[in-house]
């Protein structure tokens, strides 16, 4: 019997990729193939066609220049994008394309760069960068951690639910206590660090969804996380 | 106050500040306060000026080699040797050169410069020679975006009023030669096709290398073999052996020999030069070599990305008990996330035999995910090395460490062998 497969596309890894975004994809990669499935990964840039067999999407971050490059494409991706969110596919979205997927990005020179609004959120650059490490909590998947960098100061529409609430750092945009944001199997944060190695229950579930989706069940493997689970025991100690 | 008596001042206060053990930095605060302008009317006042070196990689480096190669040239150098790379640095370093009357006896200064740092220093003291390196993402928790950083060697390529040395195989750093003002010349140093590919950007991370350009290089580093290199200069080929290892620092050999160069013009002596880059030793942590226990102990100092990634490419595991050290002080990048933009794939055949530091699981999770097996795993960097000698005492090791991981380990191996000091 040939494996069940998992699609993984990632989004504008050319524009969008910096702060160790590899290591989300390459953990779900990882996790994946250790629970038993075989993944296929694809990369998506400004110009490609998009592939009809996504089953995880990932999205990182990028500086404003960055941002600038994948602006129109992202647009004509949107009803696709829409689409496959509103069908419960899983995604993940870090720092600039989760501000991407909010309504607008302000930019410090007052030049708006469009979202596609997946998210009911808009973004403005705020007067300083936002820096360190940060613990946030989710009912889910416990506390997450890892390290936030970023100008934009998001916020979140009342419709919207926070990935987390914060335990330490600044978040979304230092002021009303939340991080990230969440719709149907969609999650956007500005968490880094890489975000999934140490927190492997964010990773998981997104395969779990995936697998649900696509094959109607998932049986997870137990996977050894003593690494992950000392290095949140450290990082959690870390001053900002 | 005249000269001479803040001189005077600034070394008795240097004196009585080392006496006491402190810091560099000290008594170029002092200096400050009393005479601000003594820094810039020292160093404007040498027949060749100002050289700052810049860059995100290879810096400390790069200025010994340039020191030295401008020594061979006759030159008298002056240097922030102790690699207080910011202004007040400067000013301590020189307090320790010039003499009671307040007299540098040097015709250059060569000062390595971080890019913050260096955009003040040249804003009062403007340089007549400028030595690009590269803009890689090296905490960007400091520094914001890359190009922040870019525009910030920009800059200093602004200020320069002689002669700007690029590198023209840096994407952000080729440009500036573009938007020099009148009057600012600008020289390249490069790779050869065949090398280029060896050295990725934080660009071309995850994408194939973009190969086309077109500026002439006054240097270029045509290839390597294992204690050679070869330079493609003035329209031929020259062989020189080296003490210095690992690609990069080569590289970077030739970001000095183009920058020298252009500062010997007519005392221009080809043949000392050349000699003099043979006998070059690395900076302290840039690949080092000491002893212990009869075999060799090599500290690799990494920073970000792209120089942990040449780094493994410089040097081979094979036959060497490999150890990692990441802590995340402030001065190694308080942001793990460039630990996955290193792909740890050339250590999957040996392991590694142990993992320390603050961050030492970070690193080990890290490794997991290269499915490369993890030996041991303390954050207590003195008992890593503790486990690393006791367990493999007839193998000669390697030490990839970050920047304050480093100075650790050189404490705990000052201990146990001889360890160079440093001031």
């Amino acid at each position: 019997m040939t494996k069940r497969q998992l699609t993984i596309v990632q989004l504008y890894p050319d524009d969008m990729n910096i702060y160790g975004d590899w290591g989300n994809v390459l953990t779900l990669k990882k996790r994946a193939e250790w629970h038993g499935f075989d993944v296929e990964l694809i990369d998506y840039n400004v110009g490609d066609t998009f592939p009809d067999n996504a089953d995880i999407l990932i999205g990182g971050g990028g500086q404003d220049s960055g941002q600038l490059k994948v602006q129109a494409d992202l647009q004509k991706l949107a009803p696709t994008l829409q689409a496959l969110a509103d069908d419960d596919t899983p995604m993940l979205m870090i720092c600039g394309l989760y501000q991407l997927f909010g309504r607008f990005f302000k930019t410090s020179k007052g030049q708006i760069i469009d979202g596609i609004g997946i998210f009911h959120a808009e973004t403005h650059a705020g007067p300083e960068r936002l820096i360190g490490n940060i613990v946030t909590h989710n009912e889910q998947f416990g506390d997450i951690i890892g390290y936030e960098n970023h100008s934009g100061q998001t916020f979140i529409d009342s419709d919207m639910q926070p990935l987390g609430t914060i335990v330490r750092g600044a978040g979304n945009n230092g002021q009303d206590e939340t991080e990230g944001c969440m719709y149907r199997n969609v999650i956007g944060t500005y968490l880094h660090g890489s975000l999934l190695p140490k927190n492997p229950a964010i990773a998981d579930a997104l395969i779990e969804e995936a697998a649900k989706k696509k094959f109607g069940d998932f049986t997870p493997t137990v996977i050894e996380d003593r690494f992950a689970a000392k290095a949140r025991e450290v990082a959690l100690k870390r001053p900002r | 106050m005249p000269k001479p008596h803040i001189a005077a001042i600034g070394k008795v206060v240097r004196h009585v500040t080392r006496l006491r053990g402190g810091g560099s930095a000290f008594p170029g605060l002092v200096i400050e306060k009393i005479d601000p302008d003594f820094t810039r009317d020292t160093l404007t006042s040498l027949p060749y000026g100002v050289v700052i070196i810049s860059g995100t990689n290879g810096k400390t480096t790069t200025t010994k080699m340039t020191v030295e190669l401008l020594e061979s040239q006759g030159f008298k150098v002056f240097t922030n040797r102790t690699g207080s790379n910011f202004a007040r640095g400067v000013t301590a370093a020189l307090l320790a050169d010039i003499d009671y009357r307040g007299n540098l006896d040097a015709d250059v200064a060569v000062l390595e410069l971080d890019e913050a740092h260096a955009v003040k220093f040249v804003d009062s003291i403007p340089p007549k020679y400028s030595l690009l390196l590269n803009v890689m993402r090296d905490q960007l928790d400091r520094f914001g975006e890359i190009d922040t950083t870019a525009g910030m060697l920009a800059h200093i390529a602004a200020a320069t009023t002689g002669t700007v040395v690029l590198n023209r195989e840096d994407p952000r750093i080729a440009p500036i030669a573009d938007i020099l003002p009148e009057g600012t010349r600008s020289e390249f140093f490069g790779l050869s096709e065949t090398l280029r590919s060896k050295f990725p950007s934080d660009d071309d991370l995850h994408r194939t290398v973009n190969s086309t350009h077109t500026r002439d290089a006054d240097v270029i580093l045509q290839r390597i073999d294992t204690n050679t290199a070869v330079f493609h200069m003035d329209n031929r080929e020259e062989t020189v052996q080296l003490k210095l290892k690992g690609v990069y620092n080569i590289y970077n050999a030739a970001a000095a020999l183009a920058l020298t160069r252009t500062i010997a013009a007519e005392r221009y002596n080809k043949k000392a030069l050349l000699s003099a880059l043979s006998e070059v030793r690395p900076a302290f942590g840039r690949g080092e070599t000491l002893t212990l226990d009869g075999q060799p102990v090599e500290l690799v100092l990494v920073k970000n990305p792209s120089g942990f990634r040449l780094a493994l490419e410089s040097f081979a595991p094979d036959g060497y008990a490999t150890m990692i050290a990441i802590n995340d002080n402030y001065a190694d990048g308080r942001d793990m996330s460039w630990l996955w933009d290193v792909d740890f794939d050339s250590l999957r055949n040996l392991g590694v035999a142990q993992v320390g530091g603050v961050r030492a699981y970070d690193m080990a999770l890290r490794l997991q995910y290269d499915e490369v097996e993890v030996v041991d795993v303390t954050t207590d960097v003195s008992k890593a090395l503790v486990n690393l000698r006791n367990k493999y005492p007839t193998q000669p090791k390697r030490i990839f460490c970050t920047y304050t991981a480093m100075l650790k380990l050189r404490a705990s191996l000052g201990k146990i062998t001889e360890v160079e000091r440093i001031l």
